[in-house]
């Protein structure tokens, strides 16, 4: 039955693990940028409620209602100065300009708030479970979390195929010279996707931190388990982020029912496996296109 | 009235000059063919126009406004539209998505959803389909619909008949000659002479990047367009 337990809670773990990853799926799709400084930018998320819970003496939940909107303006501001040149400058410079943005805020956090550990009170909800039977329970807390990564999920894909933003977005990522064409401001497009994309991290951050305890290296353990949730889902795909996501979380409890010792290893073999197996298949191309991504 | 005036423009491929001073004036409601052999810069002429070339000389000005530092975006809401050469559609995007992407320019006008379907009759069963599953003729139907869905004031068209089945091309002519019959005013490239000869106004012959031959249509004969069309006369200008 503890192997029943395992796979539930690897089930719920993947929501935290979708949540981290969605914004870095979207950003690869619309602009193939891989953004190293994401968990970074999650950790943000994460101390922004920390200020706002500490000072305010706020609930965790409603801090979301300030670090959301503020997140959507760093992401739009960090892609109008940063990301844009950068992307102008060729395909590896994105990469290299999130990676010094990585090392950036992990200083500024060590600056401004020590290497204390903290986390995030999650309320009533945070100790309360569901005991389903004598060996599964499902914390309240772990069921909001893969609810809220599924209700992100389905929200992306309706503002995707549904809105003219969505349908600017993903013709953009298609061909963003041609879309210019047709009267597409891809600069704006790509802020949007960007301020989105930080929006989410934060989200996951702030979710995160409630569920275990975060300082300011906290960051690339976080982009690790949200990029292996993405490649392992398929880059660019919104719904197989969620799959990548479970797919994690499940290796990574079964590994620690074997041995407390490999949780993360487990999940780090799982992921090499499944490229390796991509490979070998001839399977392992990349889906570049959000459009079929997005909907698959 | 006049609505594009192009004064001594020049383009520029890194080292390669693709148009060379190249001045013309269009009226609202003008058809402009732009013919000449590969590599006569009719492309390159048509995209600097739509501000997907950025000149490097001369100056390109829309309804009296000097648009040559203006983005292509910015073009768009101002009126200009471009069908570009191969059509390049969004293949994952749907008919109808393609349509309605080009919408968000926010230019008010006839042109919308139904409109280009009652123009382009074919496109009423594909509207749900991607754009990557549709034959040529449906894919140039889509890709002048998507033009039009901006309103623009200023059609600019690259090669509409290139690629296609000679049915196709049929096609997508009837439905130029009852835009043109609208007023839309448009600049056409085509290499086919005697089709741009027959839907155009006026006709300018283009060689190694320069304006070698320019008039109205009816006044030039077929010989003096084929001998600019090869360099083989003295080359003549409006």
């Amino acid at each position: 039955m503890t192997w029943v337990a395992a796979v539930v809670h690897g089930i719920l773990l993947g929501g935290v693990y979708a949540l981290l990853a969605t914004g870095l799926s979207l950003m690869f799709g619309v602009m193939r940028i891989i953004n190293l400084a994401h968990g970074s930018l999650a950790l943000v998320g994460a101390y922004m409620a920390f200020l706002l819970v500490d000072h305010l003496g706020i609930s965790t939940y409603l801090s979301l209602a300030v670090v959301l909107p503020g997140a959507l303006v760093v992401g739009y501001a960090l892609q109008v100065t940063m990301l844009e040149r950068s992307l102008r400058a060729g395909e590896l410079v994105p990469l290299l300009t999130t990676f010094g943005l990585l090392i950036v805020i992990a200083n500024l956090l060590q600056y401004f708030f020590s290497s204390d550990v903290h986390s995030l009170p999650a309320g009533r909800i945070g100790p309360a479970s569901w005991h389903v039977s004598s060996a599964v329970t499902i914390p309240w807390f772990d069921a909001l979390t893969l609810g809220l990564a599924i209700f992100v999920l389905g929200l992306l894909e309706f503002l995707l195929r549904r809105t003219q933003l969505g349908r600017e977005l993903r013709a953009t990522a298609e061909d963003a010279d041609t879309a210019e064409l047709v009267g597409v401001d891809a600069r704006r497009v790509y802020a949007r996707a960007t301020a989105i994309a930080v929006a989410t991290a934060a989200l996951a951050g702030v979710f995160y931190a409630m569920r275990s305890s975060f300082d300011p290296s906290a960051g690339p353990a976080e982009l690790i388990y949200a990029f292996e949730a993405v490649v392992i889902g398929g880059m660019g795909s919104l719904w197989g982020t969620l799959a990548g996501g479970i797919v994690l979380g499940i290796a990574q409890n079964v590994g620690t029912e074997i041995n407390t010792e490999y949780f993360a290893l487990s999940g780090h073999v799982v992921f090499l496996a499944i490229l390796v197996c991509r490979a070998a298949l001839g399977s392992g191309r990349v889906r570049l296109r959000l459009p079929r991504g997005a909907v698959s | 009235m006049t609505l594009l005036q192009v004064e001594a423009l020049d383009v520029r491929h890194g080292l390669l000059q693709a148009v060379r001073q190249v001045s013309f004036e269009l009226g609202e409601g003008e058809t402009l063919a732009l013919v000449g052999a590969n590599g006569a810069g009719k492309t390159t002429l048509l995209r600097a126009l739509a501000g997907a070339h950025r000149p490097a000389g001369g100056r390109i000005l829309f309804d009296g406004e000097d648009i040559t530092a203006v983005p292509a975006h910015r073009r768009v809401r101002r009126g200009i539209a471009l069908v570009p050469e191969g059509r390049r559609l969004f293949p994952g995007l749907t008919v109808e998505e393609n349509l309605r992407v080009a919408a968000g320019a926010g230019r008010t006008g006839p042109w919308n959803v139904e409109s280009v379907v009652a123009a382009f009759p074919i496109l009423a069963p594909l509207l749900g389909q991607r754009a990557a599953s549709l034959s040529g003729g449906e894919q140039q139907a889509t890709a002048i619909g998507r033009a039009l869905m901006t309103n623009p004031r200023l059609l600019l068209l690259d090669e509409v008949s290139l690629g296609l089945a000679p049915v196709a091309v049929a096609g997508v002519y009837r439905s130029l000659a009852t835009l043109i019959e609208g007023g839309a005013t448009i600049v056409l490239v085509e290499q086919d002479l005697a089709r741009g000869m027959a839907v155009a106004s006026r006709l300018a012959c283009m060689l190694e990047g320069r304006i070698v031959l320019a008039g109205a249509a009816g006044e030039l004969s077929r010989e003096q367009v084929t001998e600019a069309y090869f360099g083989l006369g003295k080359a003549a200008s409006a």
